[in-house]
């Protein structure tokens, strides 16, 4: 964006032209253009961040009373409910236990999918590979596919009716534990979502790996350094910075897991309506019409989404950021 | 109100038969009539313009009809999905004090919540005074919340049955069983039989139909008790109902998993579910994913606890409502009249699909031959009048969805754990998050 205190340098200009450019610049010192120029951004992001954030976090610190029946009119007024509805959420045992299986959900999602991403990543990059075009189609085609979609074709594929696995395993006279079961169903979703999201993570991590100048393989392998060595010693320490951030993105990914549980529930007894944070919220405010207590659950999912993604990237700032920093 | 509305396409199904069907039913003058009495237009200019809020099928063509009759009143039908999401959208809108339509297709079960919203009008003083005795008291009741007030006129209504595979049943020697004693026996003679096969399951997805059970057995989880609302869900009735269910799912002799699911439609269809208790509506849906069993499926009266005084429930049925928003309750009134007790608006409403509807005065006359995929049982409806009847009376509270929510979660983890005992402490669980609920909301609860 033009600064309007820079001034024009004294290149030869064509007399006729510098008239013009003392005119502009003119205007620009009257500092209408940049907002001019921001407004559209500006707009969007009040009307479609802050103004819903700051309403959110209005609502949650209100709630209705109910007098009498409450039928009829007048018998429903809206208060002020202080800090009500964020010690009800904090204290009520299902959001807890939301939230430790959206953590354990995590600890099973988050090192397999990015496990996988990366030796895919590393396997496409490897002097060996083969047809490395269709195969890095094949293994980002998944993220294609909405959560929704996958999650219904992981059920049909779960459910011992329809799926053609237990069919398999009851002709080979196999009994396969049910993977909708309340003990398994932690595994059959982080499944779906190492299904979905293992491709993209190994294009972000694939990147950079081309990146990385041939010279250093060259040395590396004068050096007689082996294909294994080149991938742990310097493929990996190259990519971490991209790693890092995948990291945080599925771990923000994690907290918000909604979709794949919110569609496989109504065909098996192991998901609860408060299955993960954000199904909770929706329960709150969509199925109880509390928008309250909502609203308040809402703003502690985001607080507690920003201080670990945060309090995370400060934590590795020297990996995550060292190139920019040096 | 189902409280899974997040898969709608394996729900489609069941809400189409849940909601009305329009049809192109030659006009005739009981619109007129209606639109003859009553001095609507007070004065204004033009016709009265009234939206409708409604996800039946083809409800457009019935509304045709009476556009063309009445010109003074002209409705437009704006579609919406069924169930939760419509009545969430119109809470939505009466929060925002605009928006909401004048008229709104409703779920019983919803009228309180809408009600204590402050969503719907009054409609008593613009009502015909004969319209109340075109439905049957249970289901006047529905709409008036047991008050003076009116809030909805019943449209359809989705009396319990009990669907079986007659194939099945005679080879296996049985009849249809009259007690849910022979029920249960009859759920057990068809498990030894064969493994894989069950008579039913229990479905821990579906409140709606275990308050229709809970209805049967003379339930009425909700009451007005002067000016609080009293909670009766852990009742004796309902735990009869709770124990006997819990007591089959233990034993192994019917399914635990939910229904709807493709798993259940597979079933249904390869012959493993063979029987199901359901309402009304249930042919339309094995129609759509039982194809292949047609002409094997009978219907018969839903088992009883005691066959000598014969009880049902309900499961879905809906209403015609007129919003607090609306500028011409009177018109829309007259309109909700027509589409709902006319000879006409009643054989539109039957014509297109397996709706029942809930008014009794021309329910037989549009009744008059069974759903394509019952061909086999010419006096289906026959049947169905009689179980109308008997459906018992039942009081929905303001927080049903609370409920409903309750009922999900508890009864998974019951269903789970195929525990009899389980099932019983579930309905505490139900009764007291039920009490809780009103209670932090400000209710009078006794």
């Amino acid at each position: 964006m033009t600064n309007p205190t820079v001034t024009v340098p004294a290149a030869p200009v064509p007399p006729g032209r510098r008239a013009d450019r003392r005119r502009g610049s003119r205007t620009l010192h009257s500092g209408f253009y940049p907002y001019l120029f921001i407004a559209p951004a500006a707009v969007c992001f009040l009307s479609f961040m802050a103004i819903p954030i700051v309403y959110a976090i209005w609502v949650s610190f209100r709630t209705v009373k109910v007098s009498g029946l409450g039928l009829g009119s007048g018998s429903r007024t809206e208060v002020w409910a202080g800090l009500a509805n964020y010690s009800a959420v904090l204290s009520d045992p299902e959001f807890l236990a939301s939230a430790r299986r959206a953590l354990a959900y995590g600890a099973v999602l988050v090192p397999v999918m990015l496990g996988l991403a990366l030796l895919f990543a590393l396997l496409l990059d490897s002097r060996r590979a083969r047809a490395r075009t269709f195969s890095r189609l094949a293994i980002f085609l998944p993220y294609a596919v909405p959560a929704v979609i996958s999650s219904v074709l992981w059920g049909f594929l779960y459910l011992r009716g329809t799926s053609p696995v237990h069919w398999l395993a009851a002709k080979a006279q196999v009994v396969l534990p049910d993977a909708l079961s309340p003990d398994l169903v932690l595994f059959a979703i982080a499944n779906i979502g190492i299904w979905g999201g293992t491709g993209f993570n190994m294009i972000v991590l694939y990147t950079p790996l081309k990146a990385i100048p041939s010279e250093l393989y060259e040395a590396a392998t004068l050096d007689g350094a082996s294909e294994f060595q080149i991938a742990t010693r310097i493929k990996i320490p190259m990519v971490l910075p991209s790693l890092i951030m995948t990291l945080v993105f599925s771990v923000i990914a994690t907290l918000q897991v909604f979709a794949e549980p919110m569609t496989l529930r109504p065909m098996t007894n192991g998901i609860s309506s408060t299955w993960s944070p954000l199904m909770k919220i929706y329960r709150d405010a969509f199925v109880q019409n509390d928008i309250y207590t909502a609203s308040a659950g809402s703003i502690i999912v985001a607080l507690a989404t920003f201080v670990i993604s945060f309090g995370f990237l400060r934590l590795v700032r020297g990996q995550a950021f060292a190139q920019e920093s040096r | 109100m189902s409280v899974n509305p997040q898969f709608p396409a394996l729900r489609t199904s069941r809400r189409r038969f849940l909601g009305l069907g329009g049809a192109a039913i030659g006009a005739a003058a009981a619109g007129g009539l209606l639109a003859g009495c009553g001095n609507d237009s007070s004065g204004e200019s033009g016709p009265v313009e009234l939206t409708f809020w409604a996800w039946a099928p083809e409800i457009e063509k019935l509304v045709e009809i009476w556009n063309q009759q009445n010109p003074d009143i002209t409705v437009t039908v704006s579609r919406q999905d069924a169930g939760d999401a419509a009545a969430t959208k119109l809470l939505t809108a009466i929060k925002a004090g605009k928006g909401a339509p004048d008229l709104m297709q409703a779920e019983y079960q919803a009228i309180p919540s809408m009600v204590a919203n402050d969503a719907l009008a009054d409609i008593s003083e613009h009502l015909n005074s004969e319209t109340p005795g075109h439905f049957n008291d249970g289901v006047w009741n529905s709409v008036t919340l047991g008050s003076d007030a009116v809030y909805a006129i019943p449209q359809d209504t989705g009396p319990l049955q009990f669907y079986y595979r007659e194939d099945v049943f005679s080879d296996l020697g049985i009849d249809a069983p009259v007690t849910w004693e022979e029920y249960a026996e009859a759920a057990r003679t068809i498990h030894e039989a064969d493994p894989s096969m069950y008579l039913g399951t229990f479905s821990s997805k579906d409140p709606g139909l275990f308050a229709g059970l809970a209805q049967q057995a003379g339930a009425s989880w909700w009451g007005i008790d002067g000016e609080a609302w009293s909670v009766q869900i852990d009742d004796d009735a309902t735990r009869k109902v709770a124990e006997f269910w819990g007591g089959l799912v233990e034993e192994g002799v019917i399914s635990n998993q939910p229904m709807y699911t493709p798993e259940w439609n597979a079933a249904l269809n390869d012959g493993t579910q063979v029987g199901w208790v359901s309402a009304v509506w249930a042919p339309g849906v094995l129609a759509g994913n039982a194809a292949d069993t047609q002409g094997k499926w009978k219907m018969a009266t839903i088992p009883q606890w005691d066959a000598a005084s014969p009880a049902t429930g309900n499961w879905g049925g809906s209403s015609t409502a007129v919003t607090s928003q609306s500028a011409h309750p009177e018109a829309a009134v007259k309109f909700a009249e027509w589409l709902n007790t006319s000879a006409d608006g009643v054989a539109g409403l039957v014509e297109h699909s397996a709706v029942y509807p809930a008014d009794t005065e021309h329910a037989s006359t549009a009744l008059d031959a069974p759903p394509a995929f019952f061909d086999n049982q010419p006096d289906f409806y026959e049947i169905t009048e009689k179980n109308a009847e008997a459906v018992q009376s039942f009081t929905f509270g303001p927080n049903v969805n609370v409920t409903y929510s309750l009922f999900n979660d508890e009864f998974s983890s019951a269903s789970e754990a195929r525990s009899q005992q389980a099932f019983v402490d579930a309905l505490g669980a139900m009764q007291d998050g039920t009490v809780d609920d009103l209670t932090k909301q400000g209710f009078s609860v006794k």
